[in-house]
């Protein structure tokens, strides 16, 4: 009971965040909002049972991502007046579309009770927490029937940070930093 | 009464006696803890540090709270209202929440009752200590951003880039003790450290050396025998989690008046403090758990209950102490140097270990093998960390540069 009274809150909270991040004039604000939506999930999470997802979803999302995203508003300085021009010409009509098509898509799954994950059901959540415990479970689903998804995205990844340390990297200015090092110490010494 | 037990479930109460339990101790210890650091440094520095309040001063701590307390409330005008109130509050909750996953004892037996003394068992506990890790650079940050003052801002954001860079190699520090406990969950790591080394079979055949391995039946079993490497990664990288010196860029006197703190006053400074020493002692107290052993230790017949929880706060306050020995010792690291350290040095070598780790514990590998491939790994992570950084050649001693002016 008690539990389903936390379930209540954490959605009014979660569903309040992401509300409030949508109308926030501040891009710090926003990004606290999507924090704060992002934690209430993880407790929704953990009142599942699901506590690797939980604890994955707080260290991922809210410790990581997010803040990157203050490290990069607070040195871009964007934090005080958003920018209202869009680059892309249909954008507003391409998201209500797209969003669109996901409430149909949600709503049709909630009607319906698709099984989208296939996971077997004879067993209880609650049981295979027990024994052999969420970690161990979720680790055997991962790495075996799983594996092929998991080592691709991980493939996905790695090429992403391959991709960037490639844009990112100016060769000129390396060099010229690795060149002048040497040369303040002879000028030094001399 | 039974109707509204049965309606929120004796599992609520428990977790909520243990919660208030937990958060007035951490209380208790804060102001203890401060106590002892100002006493100790003064020691060091052949000072007599607090000593008007109470007994040996221990109540300095308190006045000084309650001084804070009726402080005023100071907001400077540019600061964004909400995130600066948010942040004070968002530096020390997670600090607290973190000691929901560390054990102080066995399980107790209230009739049929069993109560662990841990807030949560959970079997994710390193996972939830990271991630309340990782929720710990918020409240820094925001202090930083939302006071509308130029030295909190880069206060803020030195600390941005320490705590992301050290919270990597924390996390992966932990890794290889999961691996040797085979457990995420911080009571069952504690219960792979009970008994002693025990059955070490190492020496056997050799005939002096033979009867140092009955020596070993009186050490205990605790992971920091097979894992200083990780320790020593864990503990520097829990340091500069914890914006404690020779880390504390981020509130560098010298360079940023108070760093992300400077434009605090009153009980909302006091917050900070709570959390910086409240996180100083959740570091020290993961330390114990995770590599001496938690409240592993000899358990006397009378007040049998009590010894763990004396362990567990002895070896913590030993932890505690070595915080702030550390202080009182070591000078601030300049900007790059602790880039250099955590990303060049400390990434790599946790790596290195955990590669180590998995060889080592790999069941079905010849011995021989075994010790070759622990050998060479060990040496080279040791050479790694100890070689010093290449652009120290290049930088100018102050002896040079005086005879060079001379000259």
């Amino acid at each position: 009971m008690i539990a389903l009274i936390i379930f209540g809150a954490v959605f009014v909270f979660a569903l309040g965040c992401s509300i409030a991040m949508l109308f926030a004039k501040n891009a710090v604000h926003t990004a606290l909002f999507l924090v704060g939506s992002q934690v209430a999930l993880a407790v929704a999470f953990l009142l599942q049972g699901a506590h690797f997802v939980a604890a994955v979803q707080i260290i991922i999302y809210a410790g990581a991502i997010m803040v990157l995203f203050l490290f990069v508003v607070m040195l871009l300085g964007v934090d005080r007046s958003e920018v209202l021009v869009e680059p892309l010409p249909a954008q507003r009509q391409l998201a209500l579309a797209l969003g669109a098509l996901l409430a149909a898509g949600i709503t049709y799954i909630a009607l319906t009770s698709v099984d989208l994950i296939g996971a077997d059901r004879t067993q209880d959540l609650a049981a295979i927490n027990r024994n052999p415990g969420n970690v161990l479970a979720v680790a055997r689903t991962l790495f075996s029937r799983y594996l092929l998804g998991f080592e691709a995205t991980s493939v996905l990844l790695v090429a992403a940070i391959v991709g960037v340390m490639v844009l990112a990297r100016r060769v000129d200015s390396v060099t010229a930093l690795g060149a002048e090092a040497p040369s303040s110490e002879e000028r030094e010494v001399a | 009464m039974s109707a509204i037990l049965d309606f929120i479930g004796v599992g609520f109460i428990v977790a909520l006696v243990k919660a208030l339990v937990v958060f007035a101790a951490l209380l208790l210890t804060t102001i203890l803890v401060v106590w002892f650091e100002r006493k100790v440094i003064a020691d060091m520095q052949s000072r007599v540090g607090p000593s008007r309040w109470g007994p040996f001063g221990l109540l300095q701590t308190l006045a000084d709270g309650i001084k804070l307390f009726f402080k005023e409330d100071f907001r400077p005008q540019g600061a964004d209202k909400w995130a600066y109130a948010l942040a004070p509050v968002l530096a020390m909750v997670p600090a607290i929440l973190g000691f929901a996953v560390v054990p102080v004892g066995g399980v107790l037996g209230f009739g049929d009752t069993k109560v662990g003394l841990v807030g949560s068992d959970l079997n994710v506990g390193i996972l939830y200590f990271l991630a309340m890790g990782s929720l710990n650079v918020y409240g820094i940050v925001l202090a930083g951003w939302a006071s509308g003052s130029k030295y909190p801002l880069l206060g803020g954001i030195r600390s941005t880039a320490q705590l992301i860079s050290y919270e990597t190699s924390l996390g992966l520090s932990l890794v290889p003790i999961a691996l040797v406990a085979g457990s995420l969950s911080t009571v069952q790591i504690v219960q792979a450290q009970a008994g002693t080394v025990g059955n070490v079979t190492f020496f056997d055949g050799i005939p002096i050396l033979e009867q140092v391995s009955s020596l070993f039946k009186f050490i205990p079993n605790w992971f920091i025998w097979s894992q200083w490497p990780a320790f020593a990664i864990f503990f520097i990288s829990g340091i500069a989690e914890t914006n404690r010196a020779p880390f504390d860029l981020p509130e560098a006197e010298s360079e940023l008046v108070a760093g992300y703190h400077t434009e605090y006053s009153g009980i909302r400074f006091a917050l900070f403090f709570l959390g910086e020493y409240v996180h100083v002692v959740l570091i020290s107290a993961m330390a114990v758990t995770l590599f001496f052993g938690g409240w592993d230790g000899p358990i006397f017949p009378f007040l049998s209950w009590l010894w763990p929880l004396i362990w567990f706060t002895l070896k913590t306050i030993a932890f505690v102490y070595l915080f702030v020995w550390l202080r009182a010792t070591m000078p601030r690291l300049r900007y790059d140097r602790l880039m250099w350290l955590g990303w060049k040095r400390l990434i790599p070598a946790a790596l290195l270990w955990i590669m180590v780790t998995a060889v080592v514990n790999t069941a079905g590998i010849d011995r021989g093998v075994r010790l070759a491939v622990f050998g060479a790994l060990f040496l080279l992570v040791l050479g790694f960390v100890i070689r010093g950084d290449p652009r120290q050649k290049t930088a100018v001693s102050p002896q040079r540069r005086v005879s060079s002016g001379t000259a």
